[in-house]
């Protein structure tokens, strides 16, 4: 049990206006709004509503019958954090799951903090504060039975939303709500010692499960309000083309379609059906000029290659002197792996609903950055700029509300909310509201790809050691930031450099899940699989004795825990039986540290008709205390496959600023028939959780990579495999 | 625009639309049936899946002109309680991550199954190849398929 002070929670509690009737919350449209159709643990006792519920905290509204209704606070990209947060904050109140209501927060910057989709960082960040938020409350409710009862409060309990009396008494959190949610906020309060925890450590499902199932309209594009029309935008063909002009005509012939509207150099058709738009859209002759430099990937890859063989003027890292160590060497050993620019291809393409009046814009769908959102969209309208006085600022953004919606997908595109600002200004222009929709082309060609790179390592070799390690990046418009910089193996080589070469690209460019390190861990992978080779060491044993080196003598700090990176390589070992494989299975080992996690991974591939075939894929994984198993699996096993898919499939060019690809027909995602088995294992832990959204994505191109080489003694050195017809055929 | 007359989860519908409206748009934003969702609109991936006939088709490349008199069945319909055998082995699974494919998998898998009641690993892989998850839940969506094979 760990006791805290609760002011450092208090901006979670809301102003508990007693003004509004003690902080009771009555209104039957809200009441309406959070039926529990997405808990399938409520809908099977198929309780009763409560009469009245009571607000506690921005977490936590108490109902009178003992239905707890838990906000969910952040997006929901599929990482499950509409479960696994709640479940966080009904352990520490002590109340049964099956009783628990998951209701979407909106965004609210006063009542909550970070209501961000990113860099595997909700549970992480969001773990302490969403413990405080039910502790705090379980406080409340103690003190409110010790006082009914005239006890003290330490001597009473709570299990499973009962408080019980030092004689055995129970009062239910239903009756005690309405005194609980007018009480004081207490000064301390106790989270529980994880050994006692009932929730957090179990299989529980999806919150949404049931709606999931059934087709409820639970997506961004689902959305139907009074009124609404929708909306489809022409944008330029290519990166660097302007607007000359466009000839509506025949789009407004168009059954459906209400208006055209350009926007910048775009041209927006809203109309009263999806399809009517998009027909509209297709309909509409536009004129195009050259505005900007037309880049192709050609030139892409001379810019980048000439990168690789510069310094930057301030390195990432810098240990001992890596030069000196290269001319000293009995061997210098380099290599240089390339990948491409990659679309997102969220399977939910970007839209969002809007709503502008003069005094009010009600925006909804989905979002990964709400906050930033908001901004966005007021900087659009013009109702701020860099000049807007904080206040008049303030107030600009307190007429923007943003609604967020389950998401068909993130990977990072949604984190970039052009289409909210796009939906915005059409719904301005047409003076309604509007659902813009992407089309799968418009998703494809019109992204924030994950930008191309180059890496090239390259080491100093004496006296059968490793005396010199430098890793240059080449990469457009951002590359790493400075702590993937101090990533293993630096800090186990005496002589270690690492610098990142930035070229300007205007093709849009942004994160991409697990960014930069989604392939920056699959050239490094494949490196030091290839290094081991050369010196004649087993893969797994080179790695773990550069750990063991970084340990004994650290070279500048260490910013990965040593003990944990070789307790998920030891665990990987042993449950994908490295070194004795079955006949004909060949494995490849690669391991990653990236959003706070450890993680490990062997693939085994196997020769069909001589072509190598990614069978299974064993993966181990440190993450702290694994709030929901069932979900942590499923999330581990999708980013392995993700990772797989890309770096085998995942091709993107772009020849005079257009995109080589439109649809799915060209752009190749994974398939069933391609996914191996992914067997995972968590390492048990009593430490705080971190993230898992991304962190088994990195490893896994560098462990495919590494078991096709052992099953046909080829390497790979570029994204995507399949383009090396001598290795796949 | 013309008048079309088109059966939908056993329901008689009539909807005014444009002979080439793809069946995915009618049923999504004439009849609010949106459990069938927009992917790709070009039959590569899955999302829109229904059964036209009692097989699965992908909705976005069948025009409400060639419909007929043939009988759609879309998520909101394949059971009443939401209890199919695919559906009770999906909720055991926990099969989604994001969940937007997830009614076109259940689509194809039910369709798989009505014809194939014990369906190999190849036949499975051969029946979902045209249904993409981004998420890459296809481990577990390939375990429930499994398990609803043998509860069917």
């Amino acid at each position: 049990m760990t006791t805290f002070k609760t002011q450092h929670n208090r901006r979670s509690f809301m102003k508990l206006s007693t003004a509004a009737g003690g902080g009771m919350v009555l209104g039957f449209s809200w009441l309406l709004s959070c039926k529990p159709t997405g808990n399938q643990t409520v809908a099977e006792v198929v309780r009763e509503m409560p009469k009245e519920w009571f607000d506690i905290n921005s977490f936590i509204k108490i109902g009178d019958n003992g239905l707890v209704t838990i906000m969910s606070p952040n997006p929901e990209i599929g990482q499950n954090v509409k479960t696994s947060m709640p479940m966080i904050v009904a352990e520490e109140l002590d109340v049964a799951w099956k009783d628990v209501v998951v209701e979407q927060a909106a965004f609210n910057g006063t009542k909550y903090e970070r209501q961000v989709a990113g860099g595997s960082q909700s549970i992480k960040q969001g773990w302490q504060s969403l413990r405080m938020a039910g502790a705090t409350v379980r406080k409340m409710l103690v003190n409110t039975a010790a006082k009914q009862w005239e006890v003290e409060a330490k001597d009473c309990k709570t299990a499973d939303g009962f408080v019980i009396s030092p004689t055995g008494e129970k009062i239910g959190y239903g009756e005690l709500a309405k005194s609980a949610a007018t009480m004081e906020v207490p000064e301390e309060a106790s989270l529980k010692d994880p050994k006692d925890f009932k929730i957090i450590g179990h299989d529980t499902p999806n919150v949404d499960i049931n709606d999931i199932i059934t087709g409820k309209p639970l997506f961004g594009i689902d959305t139907k309000r009074e009124g609404m029309q929708y909306a489809s935008v022409m944008r330029p063909p290519s990166f660097g083309k302007k607007l000359v002009s466009y000839d509506d005509s025949e789009a407004k012939g168009v059954n459906g379609v209400t208006g055209v509207y350009q926007i910048g150099d775009k041209v927006a058709v809203v109309a009263k059906s999806n399809w009517s738009a998009i027909k509209g859209k297709k309909a509409i002759k536009a004129v195009w000029e050259d505005g900007d430099k037309l880049e192709s990937s050609a030139e892409h890859d001379k810019t980048l290659l000439a990168l690789l063989d510069k310094k930057a003027k301030e390195p990432k890292r810098n240990d001992g002197n890596v030069d000196k160590a290269m001319r000293e060497a009995d061997e210098v050993f380099e290599r240089v792996y390339e990948a491409p620019f990659l679309p997102h291809n969220c399977l939910e393409p970007m839209n969002f609903f809007a709503d502008v009046k003069e005094d009010k814009i009600e925006t909804y769908g989905p979002i990964q950055t709400p906050a930033w959102t908001q901004n966005r969209i007021a900087g659009a309208l013009g109702m701020i700029d860099e000049k807007t006085e904080d206040d008049a600022k303030k107030d600009a953004l307190s007429k923007i509300s943003i609604g967020m919606s389950r998401m068909g997908g993130g990977f990072g595109r949604r984190l970039y909310g052009d289409f909210a600002e796009e939906a915005a200004q059409i719904s301005q222009a047409a003076k309604t509201p509007i659902q813009l929709l992407f089309t799968r082309e418009d998703d494809m060609q019109a992204g924030t790809y994950r930008p191309a790179s180059k890496y090239k390592f390259k080491v100093a070799i004496k006296d059968g050691a490793i005396t010199g390690y430098h890793l240059t990046e080449a990469a457009f418009n951002s590359g790493m930031w400075d702590s993937i910089g101090q990533n293993f193996p630096a800090g186990a080589i005496e002589n270690c450099r690492v610098d990142s070469n930035i070229a300007e690209s205007n093709i849009t460019t942004g994160a991409w899940r697990a960014p930069i390190t989604n392939f920056l861990a699959f050239a490094e992978q494949s490196f030091l699989s290839e290094l081991a080779e050369k010196m004649e060491k087993d893969p797994i044993d080179f790695r773990i004795d550069l750990f063991k080196q970084a340990k004994a003598k650290p070279q500048g700090e260490l910013a990965y825990d040593v003990d944990k990176s070789i307790g998920v390589i030891e665990l990987v070992k042993a449950k994908s039986n490295w070194g004795n494989a079955a006949d004909g299975v060949h494995q490849g080992i690669s391991a990653y540290y990236s959003h706070n996690t450890y993680v490990a991974e062997v693939a085994d591939v196997v020769l069909k008709d001589g072509k190598p075939v990614v069978q299974k894929l064993t993966c181990a994984i440190d993450c702290g205390i694994v709030v929901n198993p069932i979900a942590a699996k499923n999330q581990a096993q999708g980013g392995v496959i993700d990772g797989i898919g890309h770096a085998m499939y995942g091709d993107f060019t772009f020849k005079d600023g257009k995109p080589s690809y439109s649809n799915f027909h060209e752009y190749r995602l994974i398939r069933m028939d391609e996914a191996p088995e992914v067997d995972v294992h968590f390492v048990k832990s009593t430490n705080d959780p971190t993230g898992l959204g991304e962190p088994t994505l990195p490893p896994a191109g560098g462990a495919v990579a590494n078991a096709i080489h052992s099953a046909t003694g080829k390497r790979f050195y570029k994204q995507p495999f399949i383009n090396n017809k001598d290795i796949l055929g | 625009m013309s008048t079309y007359k088109i059966k939908v989860n056993g329901k008689e519908h009539q909807v005014d639309v444009d002979p080439d409206t793809p069946l995915l748009w009618v049923l999504r934003d004439n009849l609010n049936l949106v459990g069938t969702k927009y992917g790709c609109g070009i039959a590569q991936c899955g999302a829109c899946t229904i059964h036209l006939d009692g097989k699965a088709a992908r909705s976005c490349s069948v025009p409400i002109s060639a419909v007929a008199d043939n009988s759609i069945t879309t998520i909101e319909g394949l059971s009443e309680k939401g209890n199919h055998p695919v559906q009770n082995a999906w909720r055991e699974h926990d099969v989604p991550q994001c969940g937007y494919c997830q009614a076109g998998q259940i689509m194809s898998a039910s369709a798989l199954l009505k014809n194939n009641s014990s369906p190999s690993d190849s036949d499975i892989d051969g029946a979902m190849r045209g249904n993409i998850c981004r998420c890459g839940t296809y481990v577990k969506i390939k375990a429930a398929i499994k398990t609803a094979a043998k509860n069917t």
